[in-house]
């Protein structure tokens, strides 16, 4: 293991490349890209909120600070992270990262014997060098966060690879958990999915943090969707509400492919969220879907593409909001259609419980339409709860403060009942009843 | 044991005085029916029995067993044991009817105490196989998407799983065909017992056909006008409100 000299603040990046384990014996395309990334974050300058893309962004929180990137966790603590990743309970495999390192794996027997590969990305590089440099970051980032992205482009070493070859249908869902221990450290966690011709597939990530402790994650996914392949994919943030996270998302969907993109958001001080999805291919589809919690001082800042880009393609975006306290989100969806992408269908939903008076919610919606002969929607609402429905709760007995949590919880569950996967359903439903719990 | 409204008068907040002093008393045991024509204030009693935020009493107490409940929130009057079936159920999307049901039981129970999840799903597939109402609708959002008639087996539903000691069914029949309103009147027959008394609002005197009541009271301009026995009913349902409307009239000039 590495000497665990304290590490210079993760800006200055020096500190990155030194981190990088084993560099010599990564691939090439791997160490190049990186070396290209460092120069790339260097040169690229810290949004304002100038930018279109971070307009009413509290860049505040994404000030500098003093993050190292993220030291290996202590033997016992792992320990204890490992009985805590209690996920889906017949999974076709699981990771488990602390710090970016991995933790624990397994893959069903069955599973293997398919042909799916399921390793965390530090083994692919190695094993599956070729076939991960088809895909690994090859989506640039068009919703603001290149400097960031850079950034995890040069510190990554470590995330979940899964590959579903052509045709095969996984049915019980892939699960992975990133730990964040310690203070004043930097994770990179790395999700990437690629789903062949006709294959299909579930994953379920989780974001959590050993304590309360202020640190910083900056992840990536990359979901490709092969032709007629299905993509089910859910993220559940919840790192400490000490933590600035940084997560981009990257969906591209072949010809009749499938993706659902689900985010629980509950956790986190400042998170930023973008997600995109490529509609590449005739009859792609994609489900764009999050449901967020933010209560305190908590920010979530969101911002998505759908980007279509061939005819018969279609896009569902439901973003739903419940702030408490002093929270403040920010939904800011821009719908593109290029001028090939006919007969097009994009829908976009934005909806804001505001359960304080206190918290603010903004949402900015975009369409920039190229095509003739489309079908776009979208609309944002802001509201509170609604009286008649928590005096009919009342009236059955049920306290008043139970009521608000009941229909925050319904508020938030018609995006998690959107989720077509069952077990990860209700494994979600019990996520964020637990979250909802106190309120 | 009884239900007791005493000379109540109330109001839309800052606005409209819509009860004028009416006094009702319903007893354990008992099935009271009040008929009135539209706007007579009939959905607005029961809200305001049932403490909507709406309504401001001005004078007049509402007393269960004796307690005034005027003073208690809307959910506290619940569980102190009465219940509205409400002529206009609630959607609350997101929210399962099984859910939203067994948070009505646990809201029941002493702090720390947890329902038994197994007997109240016994419980409530019992009481919806009765009502014909099929088990998929454990896992629908409450109310949302129900036809009219789904809606309102539902209302008797959650009645039957929360035994309640007084109910009020406000327009229970509005918007059943023949068959539904059977259903739902076996259903609110079932739970008539020694230990609940009832006060059924109808605008029609077709659902006392198959609820018979013991008393009949007549609401107009927010006062009862009248009161006797299930006669009555049939003998507005033939003459029309305007009868007793012009009764009225004639009464208060002589
Ligand atoms: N919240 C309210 N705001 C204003 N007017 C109301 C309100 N609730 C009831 N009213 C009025 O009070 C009268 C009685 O209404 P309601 O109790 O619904 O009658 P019924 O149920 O007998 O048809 C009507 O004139 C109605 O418009
Ligand atoms: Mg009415």
């Amino acid at each position: 293991m590495r000497a665990l000299k304290p590490a210079p603040p993760f800006f200055m990046t020096d500190s990155l490349l030194q981190d990088a384990p084993s560099a010599a014996a990564l691939p090439e395309w791997f160490t190049k890209a990186k070396a290209s990334a460092t120069s790339a974050f260097e040169a690229l300058p810290m949004p304002t909120r100038r930018d279109e893309f971070w307009r009413f962004s509290n860049l505040k929180a994404l000030d500098p600070q003093d993050f190292t990137p993220a030291r290996p966790v202590a033997s016992e603590v792992c320990e204890e992270l490992l009985a805590s990743s209690s996920g889906i309970k017949a999974s076709a495999g699981r990771l488990v990262f602390a710090n970016d390192q991995l933790l624990a794996r397994n893959t069903d027997a069955e599973l293997a014997k398919t042909g799916v590969l399921w390793m965390p990305l530090s083994e692919a590089l190695h094993s599956h060098s070729e076939l991960l440099s088809r895909y690994f970051m090859r989506t640039e980032s068009v919703l603001g966060s290149a400097k960031f992205q850079a950034l995890h482009r040069s510190s990554v070493k470590e995330g979940s690879f899964l590959y579903v070859p052509k045709g095969v249908s996984v049915s019980a869902p892939l699960e992975a958990f990133h730990w964040l221990a310690g203070s004043g450290q930097a994770v990179f966690p790395h999700t990437i999915i690629v789903a062949e011709e006709g294959s299909s597939v579930t994953m379920v990530d989780w974001f959590k943090s050993a304590s309360e402790a202020r640190n910083m994650a900056c992840g990536v996914n990359d979901l490709h969707v092969g032709a007629g392949a299905e993509v089910r994919y859910v993220c559940i943030q919840d790192w400490s509400r000490q933590t600035v996270s940084l997560h981009a998302n990257a969906t591209t969907v072949a010809e009749r492919g499938s993706a659902t993109h689900l985010g629980l958001h509950l956790g986190g001080l400042f998170s930023r969220i973008e997600s995109l999805s490529r509609l590449n291919g005739a009859g792609a589809r994609s489900d764009m879907l999050a449901a967020t919690v933010a209560d305190s001082a908590q920010e979530f800042d969101q911002r998505t593409l759908q980007d279509h880009r061939s005819p018969e393609t279609y896009s569902d975006l439901l973003y739903k909001n419940a702030l408490y306290d002093q929270a403040k989100t920010i939904v800011s969806g821009l719908i593109r259609v290029e001028p090939q992408a006919h007969k097009t269908d994009a829908f976009q939903k934005v909806r804001n419980l505001i359960l304080s008076p206190d918290a603010e919610a903004n949402s900015l919606p975009g369409l920039e339409i190229l095509a003739d002969d489309v079908r776009c929607s979208h609309g944002a609402t802001t509201g509170e709860i609604d009286a008649e429905e928590l005096f009919y709760m009342q009236s059955r007995g049920i306290p008043a403060r139970d009521a608000y949590r009941l229909i925050t919880f319904g508020f938030l569950n018609e995006v998690l009942e959107r989720f077509p996967d069952q077990t990860v359903r209700e494994r979600l439903q019990e996520t964020l009843r637990a979250r909802l719990h106190g309120h | 044991m009884s239900l007791v409204i005493q000379n109540l008068h109330a109001r839309v907040v800052g606005g409209q005085e819509i009860l004028r002093g009416l006094n009702l008393e319903i007893e354990k045991g008992r099935v009271h029916a009040i008929m009135g024509p539209n706007g007579s204030g009939k959905s607005t009693l029961s809200k305001i029995i049932a403490g909507h935020p709406d309504y401001e009493v001005t004078s007049g107490e509402v007393l269960l067993d004796g307690t005034n409940i005027l003073p208690l929130s809307p959910d506290a009057r619940a569980r102190a044991g009465l219940f509205l079936a409400f002529q206009y159920p609630v959607e609350i999307p997101g929210v399962s009817n099984a859910n939203f049901i067994r948070a009505a039981r646990q809201a029941r129970l002493a702090e720390g105490e947890e329902l038994d999840a197994v007997d109240y799903y016994g419980e409530l597939y019992k009481e919806m196989d009765s009502l014909e109402i099929p088990r998929s609708f454990t896992a629908r959002s409450v109310n949302e998407g129900f036809s009219g008639g789904e809606k309102k087996r539902n209302e008797v539903l959650q009645m039957a799983m929360l035994q309640p000691s007084y109910a009020i069914l406000d327009e229970t029949d509005s918007g059943l065909d023949i068959d539904a309103l059977k259903i739902v009147a076996a259903g609110v027959n079932a739970q008539r017992s020694s230990n609940v008394g009832m006060l059924v609002i109808t605008h029609y005197q077709r659902l006392l056909d198959y609820i018979t009541p013991d008393v009949v009271h007549v609401l107009v301009g927010g006062r009862i006008v009248r009161t006797a026995g299930p006669e009555l009913a049939h003998e507005l349902e033939s003459k029309g409100y305007d009868w007793i409307r012009e009764d009225l009239a004639e009464s208060a000039s002589a």
